[in-house]
């Protein structure tokens, strides 16, 4: 089908007018954030900054500990990837290439805890974190994360189904054993899809507001996204470090999903078919 | 360590090792939520205060929700009313990003990038961008406004529009869904396109006739996560007006939220949690069963999608 000019000409409007809505309020950040106190202020609004205030991010960012802050979520990012590859590929795995006795049971139930409201464990887990003597550290936040995820052992089991079953026929006849056929073969093979879930738990860690916000106490302990929302409480109208520490809290999830987008794409598209 | 057993065949797996794949699971499964979600159950039942100790109270906990505490009822009409307008609204504006970025027009993959973007930095961020724009005094949309002699309302101060205010703000989270479609959209064959424009039919026709009917399922897994999220919506309550004003923002997740963390009626809440669920099961199962009527499966037996 020949497209012609007029069509075009209406895609690009529509294109333009969402990209407004998507794009602006990035835009208005950093505009913000590099003002001066009286220029966020005036009336009429000021578009652009006289001269940008490069320095408000240094005034903000020493304004509270972020440092520290910076230190725990990359901690607590970190280690969380590792544990949701780590456990979500092995599940997975076992649940896509092996037969087993109540196999199907027990994948329906994995399936079914993505249903389970956030708030109805919250109390429990919360209690039960409070035994473990967990509250006011980071390990509520990192230690369930090395026992998969529904979510991401399901994206992953959908991947698995796809590869021939010859696989690991020939490397068992080889005499390899199961642990060897997963760690040497299939491994390698699952590359693009654990780098999407990397990403995808990446970006809920770094973003997540409520875990922190429920299981850390001191500002010592705090996470960017706590740091930021802490802000808002205290000083109502300053505007300046918040917009500054907003922009340099977004960077990190823009650049990692800047260097995998291609992953993105492609893996969420595997992972319906 | 595992045994070595010696296979009679070669392809018999010895029938241990595909449990100890998924034990990280099943530990995870009992431990972070088969064990807590019991537990809230038993909670539920008990009136359970931080400072004392719990009194089992029967059912006392549902029926006090059902029949004295106004709030209960408001909260859920608010989160009901909000699901309306946000899934809907959420499911046609994914479906039109994702047409849109379907077209082979110069620059796609940039805009692809610009609609997706905004899913890269959900929470607190989120919250503090919108509530910069639509901030009443000072926030740059109500000036835009006034260029087009329009007076912005107040937007997180009015009672009336600090939902709409929250589903502006949540949909600009759309991208995962949008690329679901997307790639959904992208794999329906173009002959199928190509034989009806020959048969005459226009691009609506074309995309009422066959596109619509070939995403279904996709439409049907998106109704489900976007109801679900809805229901569910709490950061951003929290984060963007606190529930008010005047709590016209009083979600059930907030209303959940608070009586635990801040009321300390750990029992309660339970039993508000517990609801919820319940809901959602029901919802989801509703959805589900209406989905023989409009659900079209490519071939109900292709051995994965047939299952759904």
């Amino acid at each position: 089908m020949k497209t012609s000019k007029t069509y075009k000409f209406i895609v690009y409007i529509f294109l333009g007018l969402f990209s407004l809505y998507f794009l602006f309020p990035f835009i208005w950040v950093i505009l913000t954030a590099l003002k001066t106190e009286t220029e966020v202020f005036a009336f009429p609004p000021k578009i652009f900054p006289d001269i940008p205030q490069f320095h408000n991010f240094v005034d903000a960012w020493t304004s509270q500990p972020f440092g520290v802050y910076f230190k725990n979520s990359v901690i607590v990012t970190v280690l969380t990837t590792i544990g949701q590859v780590a456990s979500c590929s092995l599940i997975a795995y076992g649940f896509a290439r092996f037969d087993f006795k109540y196999k199907n049971l027990l994948f329906i139930l994995l399936l079914s805890t993505m249903m389970i409201p956030w708030d109805v464990t919250m109390i429990p887990l919360y209690m039960q974190f409070n035994i473990f003597g967990w509250i006011n550290t980071l390990k509520p936040l990192i230690v369930p994360a090395f026992f998969g995820s529904a979510y991401f052992i399901f994206l992953l089991r959908q991947f698995l189904m796809n590869v021939p079953k010859d696989l690991e026929d020939a490397a068992r006849i080889d005499g390899a054993n199961e642990f060897q056929i997963f760690y040497k073969i299939f491994l390698p093979i699952m590359k693009a899809p654990l780098i999407l879930i990397a990403v995808l738990n990446i970006l809920v860690v770094w973003n997540d507001y409520l875990g922190p916000l429920i299981y850390l106490q001191d500002q010592s302990k705090y996470t960017m996204a706590l740091g930021l929302a802490a802000f808002r409480g205290v000083h109502d109208m300053q505007i300046l470090p918040i917009m500054s520490i907003t922009l340099v809290m977004i960077i990190p999830p823009i650049l990692v999903f800047a260097l995998a987008q291609k992953y993105i794409v492609e893996g969420i598209s595997g992972s319906i078919k | 360590m595992i045994k070595k057993t010696r296979p009679q065949k070669y392809n018999l797996v010895n029938k241990k090792v595909p449990y100890l794949f998924i034990l990280p699971w099943m530990i995870g499964f009992v431990v972070f939520t088969l064990g807590p979600l019991v537990f809230s159950l038993i909670m539920s039942l008990f009136d359970w205060p931080v400072t004392s100790s719990p009194t089992f109270v029967g059912f006392g906990n549902y029926i006090k929700m059902f029949t004295d505490d106004p709030q209960f009822y408001k909260s859920i009409s608010i989160t009901f009313k909000f699901a309306l307008v946000f899934v809907p609204l959420n499911l046609i504006i994914a479906l039109v990003l994702a047409l849109l970025i379907t077209q082979s027009v110069k620059g796609i993959k940039i805009f692809r990038t610009i609609f997706y973007l905004p899913t890269v930095v959900s929470g607190v961020a989120i919250s503090i961008i919108w509530g910069w724009i639509f901030n009443s005094e000072y926030g740059i949309l109500n000036y835009l406004f006034s260029f087009i002699g329009i007076e912005g309302p107040k937007w997180l101060i009015d009672p009336k529009w600090a939902i709409i205010t929250i589903v502006i703000a949540s949909a600009w989270g759309v991208g995962t869904m949008m690329l679901i479609f997307y790639t959904d959209i992208k794999s329906i064959p173009r002959d199928i396109y190509e034989a009806a424009a020959i048969d005459g039919a226009g691009p609506l026709r074309q995309f009422f006739y066959i596109t619509i009917p070939s995403i279904t399922p996709t439409i049907l897994f998106n109704v489900i996560t976007s109801v679900i999220g809805a229901l569910q919506q709490l950061t951003l309550v929290l984060l963007l007006t606190g529930g008010g004003p005047l709590k016209s923002t009083y979600f059930y997740g907030l209303f959940v939220y608070n009586n635990a963390f801040k009321h300390h009626k750990l029992g309660y809440a339970s039993a508000n949690a517990w609801f919820m669920f319940i809901v959602i099961l029901l919802l989801t199962l509703l959805i589900f069963k209406s989905s023989s009527a409009w659900v079209f499966y490519e071939n109900e037996v292709k051995k994965e999608g047939g299952k759904k």
